[in-house]
């Protein structure tokens, strides 16, 4: 804001005698910032870094029995990186949320569009009602798809009281499409908002431009609207994939043995596995080949980019 | 505005049937599995299938006389309106830090504290255990409030930002020329303009915290908040009507407060664009 500039200038002669002063502290303003900022640093630096150094260091550790000796060792990662099971779900976890990932910012684009081009009036209320469940109980959003998805849920029996199956459909729940869908739905405003901001911030004088030299409807969205909105298609994707990676409850609510992710392991080495140097090991795993395929992703949107200008 | 202006306006704003039924069809998609939750919690069959058979009001009985549903509900009002008030309180300090002050590595700190919107929270819940059990700390309600608390700072903070960016320094810099020590400026000035702003973190915070699962899963004790409890009963395939009751009124809540925490919060940026 400018608002500093345009206090100063009527401030007065008083406030002039101060602006010395003021200037000697100055640098001590940077200070004073972060003497407001310590108390939320300390708390996130206890609760945030020292249990990740602690995480780390374990996952270098052994269990042996009901304890871990703390002698270091790759041992752990050697078993995620020979044997299949480990791959198999790190792989199956990435692969099933950039299906979700996608999924979500296919349906999502069109509706962050209407908002942004289409909604003059009530604009926050739709943008509140969108978001609105996103703020509310995980696990119930869930759950929700169980009811919708089960052997005698909402679709099934639906379905059969209308006459157009007799049997119910077996493959709607505990399966990695169920899953999909559910990650797809309990975190679509992840990937909507930042579409939405996105397309909001395009400068209406520029689709007046494209329209002036002759561009119809539809070569104005490709040519226009879809890559200035790029960057936030970009941003949505990331805000939802690496989140979901990890996810655990939507798998273990509505997925089968088919369609268990990393963090369902992640969490059995906490439970009944009881193995915590090996869970530890698992999620500085994930963490690690989120951030590759992360990369990954950002040096080819970078380079399509590229490709496109030249 | 000139005749020419506003046919060109209306140009790029002409209404597109498909687009405004897909929007429809959208918001469908988004709100009809959670509203089978309450549809089904009034039916009076023990499974959830249609046609149903009869309404009723006897699973939200039953539930009042669940001692256990009414402790993990005081356990979560506990949790929460600790957690809203700390992460609140912080945030406060935190957002005018970050907008008034020059501060040396801003964009990194941001990020920072931002970064449990993006981390899978098993990340955190695992982590933060590892550490509590080091530290031979029992699990309990107070675990589970640090572990909220790593969750809902970026929210605190995020809602508190415009606030601090959406008003005049001079008005703290006039009270402070006039002899007001600097507590009580906070107080008498800063306090009061961004009091939605504290209003809106205090009402989102407590939901995120109320409705929060993952933190609460790994850093839980014996002590069960509501989505703990809901978690267990999940297993119980005759509990199925009593969770849809449960979890009902939890979505009714949960929906009220962080409707009126997204109204109030975001009227001071209406207000902001208002003024320009």
């Amino acid at each position: 804001m400018t608002v500093t500039s345009e206090v100063n200038a009527p401030a007065g002669a008083v406030r002039s005698a101060f602006a010395g002063l003021r200037r000697l502290f100055f640098k001590n303003e940077s200070l004073r910032g972060l003497a407001l900022l310590t108390p939320t640093l300390v708390i996130l630096s206890i609760t945030v870094i020292v249990p990740f150094l602690l995480m780390g260091a374990m996952s270098f550790w052994t269990q042996i029995g009901f304890d871990y000796t703390d002698d270091w060792s790759l041992r752990n990662y050697g078993i995620i990186l020979t044997e299949p099971l480990y791959t198999t779900l790190l792989l199956r976890s990435l692969g099933m949320s950039m299906a979700a990932t996608l999924l979500t910012v296919v349906l999502a684009y069109p509706m962050a569009y209407f908002l942004a081009f289409h909604v003059e009036k009530n604009k926050l209320i739709w943008l509140i009602i969108i978001t609105l469940p996103f703020w509310t109980s995980y696990l119930l959003r869930v759950f929700a798809w169980r009811v919708v998805l089960g052997y005698e849920g909402v679709i099934n029996t639906g379905l059969m009281e209308i006459g157009l199956i007799t049997e119910p459909l077996s493959f709607l729940l505990y399966s990695k499409s169920a899953v999909v869908i559910t990650l797809a739905h309990a975190w679509a405003a992840f990937a909507l908002l930042p579409i939405y901001v996105s397309l909001e911030k395009i400068d209406k004088s520029v689709l007046e431009a494209s329209a002036d030299l002759g561009e119809g409807p539809m070569m104005r969205f490709f040519r226009v609207i879809l890559p200035l909105s790029m960057p936030g298609v970009i941003a949505g994707t990331f805000l939802m994939f690496i989140p979901t990676v990890g996810d655990y409850v939507t798998a273990a609510l509505v997925g089968g043995p088919d369609s268990q992710m990393i963090g369902n392991l992640i969490q059995l080495q906490f439970g009944t596995v009881d193995n915590w140097p090996m869970g530890a090991a698992l999620a500085i795993t994930m963490i690690i080949s989120i951030a590759m395929v992360g990369l990954f992703f950002l040096v080819l949107s970078r380079l399509l980019t590229k490709w496109v200008k030249s | 505005m000139s005749s020419q202006d506003t046919l060109k306006r209306h140009h790029f704003h002409k209404p597109n049937r498909g687009l405004q039924a897909y929007a429809f069809f959208f918001m469908c998609l988004l709100y009809a599995p959670i509203m089978f939750i309450p549809l089904f919690s009034f039916s009076s069959g023990l499974y959830i299938r249609f046609p149903i058979e009869g309404w009723t009001l006897q699973w939200y009985g039953n539930l009042m006389e669940r001692t256990a549903v009414l402790n993990a509900l005081k356990n979560s009002v506990r949790v929460g309106l600790s957690v809203a008030v700390v992460s609140t309180f912080l945030g406060i300090f935190a957002a005018k830090a970050l907008v008034r002050y020059r501060i040396p590595g801003k964009g990194p700190i941001i990020g920072f504290i931002l970064l449990p919107l993006v981390v899978p929270p098993i990340i955190f819940g695992v982590a933060l255990l590892l550490m509590v059990n080091a530290l031979g700390i029992p699990l309990s309600l107070y675990t589970i409030a640090a572990g909220h608390i790593i969750i809902c700072l970026p929210f605190a903070i995020a809602t508190l930002l415009p606030r601090f960016e959406g008003y005049d320094a001079a008005m703290e810099e006039a009270a402070a020329d006039l002899g007001e020590n600097s507590w009580w400026v906070f107080w008498r000035v800063t306090v009061p303009i961004i009091l939605p702003g504290i209003v809106a973190s205090l009402l989102l915070t407590f939901t995120v915290s109320f409705d929060e699962f993952v933190m609460a899963f790994f850093l839980g004790g014996t002590d069960l908040t509501l989505p703990l409890y809901v978690w267990g009963q999940l297993r119980i395939p005759n509990a199925f009507p009593v969770v849809l009751a449960l979890g009902t009124l939890i979505l009714l809540f949960s929906f009220l407060l962080v409707f009126i925490g997204l109204r109030i919060g975001r009227r001071g940026a209406i207000k902001l664009v208002d003024r320009d």
